[in-house]
């Protein structure tokens, strides 16, 4: 009996390929760490090896061919000893469906006839990470543009990459500095092509050391250049955080304003899917509590163009915090030869009457998702994406306050000493009187992110938990 | 070496299948480094620590494969509970410290257990691992002036597999010759083979001789290689498939080991009854990483703080 080889899951995020290249062909004898075919993934082409030994009998899914979904059968290995002809006709070929939204991917359903023998069916992995990523066509997030303006709809990946390309276009002061960033084209993509027009005088690629040059931008910056130093996590960015904070940020108060540090530093933030304690950290609170440091976290990608090419002209440090998560997501973003964004003002991306949600990031999209639940119920809900940390826009978040008499902080983040602890003292100090209940936190759980996918469940924010909180405040 | 091996393949074929998540970063080309060192050590008395490779570390101190799979299924049953993953397993039983995320951390910690040995005068060393990208973090230094400046019992394993990701050596180090990376500090170096299990088990012998005998730390380079990508979802684009082939077919260690063996007399077929063996190890650990449930929800708030306010 012939096993069947599976399209496999090559990515955190991959739902289906395109099968690339056949590195065998039927009749082949394969062993163990064999390449059997290249794959082409969202992300990159991967190899796929063999794990047990046989011969190829029948190859089931030809090169070129797109949209192969994981778990969908591409070939059949007989075992030792076993001809060919023994191995069963090949199953049909299951019909083309549409991609299944990426939330409910881990509980697709596989028909009987794609049931492995011996192996189980690839599927993508479980993680909750993913239920963080909202509908995005569900959400109510127009760009702020003149009427006519066409929309491109861009990644946030895309946009991140426009906004500095388009910056070092021109100025030549702006450079790009970290970990494959270069001839890697960036750890998530987010540097793509960059190298290409720029070279690598202006495109560096640096060694595995944070500490050292979060310092070199840093020196570089208070010099007269204007560096992007990217973080391949904000996780690794611990190890450079003395830079950030005693060398970047306080410079131009400590010398009485005569030297400026205005670097970005910028990279993803926040839990990604499954990838555990140490790399799985907000750390939005962390800088925001920082004097002398401006801090952006955007959530659509016409904000994290319009912000970044902002922070790449501020005269300040500024710690731009992106979401891994959110980096394949694509959003509307104005077709404009320079679309830059103030910094420090708030965003309502859902106007609503009876209670505000605030948050920012990954959060918003989760808010949203849970304003439209909310709707069902009857409560129109407010939803306001802070975008900048610091300074925090707190005129828009007490407008809305005076407005609805309700407020809940969403924030994908501990909840001790976090941006829903700030807002929630704002609203106590400058809006009490228009409280009509207490502020609620939705927050991740106030523990290590676990591994486990079911731990990992439990421990980030969730919209229900959302919509149970906005009712909570509503009295409903 | 093998168990690593067919251990590995399994785990990259689950992650393939989506019972592992996250980062998942093989081992397979480099086990003769880790089984050549480990097998020298002694366990109970020495430390090991090393950065997020770790499987095949852990699996050559002799811990039970079963228990490691089903940490990077994320069960109940895993050595971290299934909180920790792929990156993050430990056995303080066995002196396995871990399991270390951030590139370079394991350093300073490996430096800091050397203490505890000298501290304690309980005569163990500690073997501390780190890779080719961790050589340019700042704390290997801080920890190298540290280490000889108190003759601290800590051998310093580099795992040179010439690639930092997608940052070749060349390409991330002003001193590639990374062996000499101690000079300074007068911190002995010395390169070997590390597709040679033999030739690792003897600097591992002579690298225990000299931290046990009270001269301080050691700084030994193993040139090693990886056959797969960084980790699952590296495609490894930055080196070329005959640079990968050529090591496959003309310096794997198994091959290299397994041919010394024949010459020693070992049989075909007694080579191929360990294979079998192994591989049953192998599918059983994995049965059991995909059967065993996944911790129980009360555990989410547990190993937070050890003690109750």
């Amino acid at each position: 009996m012939a096993t069947e080889l599976k399209m496999p899951a090559l990515s955190p995020t991959m739902e289906e390929g395109t099968l690339a290249k056949w590195l065998v062909k039927e009749g082949d004898d394969v062993k163990s760490g064999d390449i059997l075919a290249e794959i082409e993934t969202d992300k990159a082409t991967m190899e796929f090896e063999a794990v047990d030994e046989g011969k190829i009998a029948k190859i089931l899914v030809p090169e070129g061919t797109d949209g192969v979904k994981v778990g969908q059968p591409i070939a059949l290995l007989a075992a030792d000893g076993e001809t060919v002809s023994d191995t069963p006709a090949p199953p049909p070929a299951p019909e083309t469906a549409p991609a299944p939204e990426p939330k409910d991917a881990d509980e697709v359903d596989v028909p009987a006839s794609q049931q492995a023998e011996g192996l189980p069916t690839p599927h993508v992995f479980d993680t909750a990470a993913r239920d963080l990523v909202a509908d995005v066509a569900n959400t109510v997030d127009e760009p702020e543009v003149p009427e006519g303006t066409p929309l491109v709809s861009t990644t946030v990946r895309e946009a991140l990459r426009d906004a500095m390309a388009e910056e070092m276009r021109q100025d030549e002061r702006v450079f790009v500095m970290g970990e494959e960033v270069a001839q890697y084209q960036g750890a998530y993509k987010v540097t793509q092509g960059l190298l290409d027009e720029f070279g690598p005088r202006r495109v560096i690629d640096t060694p595995i050391t944070e500490y050292g040059f979060a310092g070199l931008g840093s020196g570089a910056a208070m010099g007269g250049l204007k560096p992007i130093v990217e973080f391949m996590t904000f996780n690794f960015a611990m190890q450079a955080i003395d830079h950030i904070i005693n060398s970047a940020a306080k410079t131009n108060y400590m010398s009485g304003g005569q030297m400026r540090c205005p670097i970005v530093f910028r990279g993803p933030n926040g839990a990604a899917a499954r990838v555990g304690a140490q790399h799985s950290q907000n750390y939005g609170p962390w800088y925001a509590s920082v004097p002398g440091l401006i801090v952006i976290a955007p959530y659509s990608a016409a904000d994290a163009k319009g912000l970044l090419k902002a922070a790449i002209r501020s005269e300040d440090p500024v710690v731009f915090l992106e979401n891994e998560l959110l980096y394949g997501q694509h959003f509307d973003v104005p077709q404009m030869d320079d679309y830059v964004l103030p910094i420090g003002k708030a965003r309502i991306v859902r106007p609503g009457k009876d209670v505000t949600i605030v948050s920012y990031s990954i959060g918003v999209g989760v808010a949203l998702e849970a304003a439209q639940e909310l709707m069902g119920q009857g409560i129109n809900a407010e939803v306001i994406d802070l975008r900048t940390l610091r300074p925090l826009d707190k005129a828009t978040v007490l407008g809305s306050l005076k407005r609805t008499n309700r407020l809940v902080v969403v924030e994908e983040g501990w909840p001790t000493c976090s941006i829903s602890s700030e807002i929630m003292a704002i609203c106590m100090e400058e809006g009490f009187d228009d409280l009509d209940a207490p502020v609620m936190r939705v927050t991740d759980v106030d523990v290590p992110l676990p591994y486990a996918a079911n731990l990992e469940k439990l421990a980030l924010i969730k919209a229900s938990d959302v919509v149970a909180a906005a009712k909570a405040v509503c009295y409903r | 070496m093998l168990l690593i091996r067919r251990f590995e393949e399994r785990a990259g074929q689950l992650y393939g299948l989506g019972l592992i998540g996250g980062f998942c970063h093989l081992y397979i080309g480099q086990e003769a480094v880790a089984v050549g060192l480990q097998s020298a050590m002694t366990v109970g008395k020495d430390s090991v620590i090393t950065g997020y490779r770790d499987h095949g570390h852990m699996l050559a101190y002799g811990i039970d494969p079963k228990v490691i799979m089903a940490e990077l299924t994320g069960r109940a049953a895993g050595i971290s509970k299934g909180k920790g993953g792929s990156m993050h397993m430990f056995s303080v039983e066995h002196g396995f410290y871990g399991g270390h995320g951030i590139v370079g951390a394991q350093v300073s910690l490996g430096t800091g257990l050397a203490l505890k040995h000298q501290y304690s005068g309980d005569g163990g060393v500690c073997l501390t691992y780190f890779g080719d990208g961790a050589v340019n973090q700042g704390q290997v230094y801080e920890s190298f002036n540290m280490a000889q400046l108190w003759d601290l019992p800590v051998i310093y394993a580099i795992e040179n597999n010439k690639y930092a990701m997608g940052t070749s050596i060349e390409r991330s180090s002003s001193e590639p010759l990374l062996y000499k990376r101690g000079e300074s500090f007068r911190i002995p170096g010395i390169q070997v083979d590390g597709m040679d299990v033999l030739a690792v088990r003897g600097a591992a012998e002579v690298a225990l001789e000299w931290t046990r005998s009270g001269k301080g730390p050691i700084i030994i380079e193993f040139l090693t290689y990886r056959y797969r990508g960084h980790s699952m979802s590296d495609p490894a684009k930055y080196r070329t498939r005959e640079e990968v082939q050529d090591y496959r077919e003309h310096h794997d260690p198994i091959d290299r080991a397994a041919k010394e063996l024949e010459t020693m007399g070992v049989t075909e077929e007694e080579l191929k009854a360990i294979d079998k063996e192994i591989k049953d190890i192998v599918v059983e650990a994995a049965k059991f990483s995909e059967e065993a449930p996944e911790p129980e929800v009360s555990e989410l708030h547990t190993d937070v703080l050890v003690e109750t306010y």
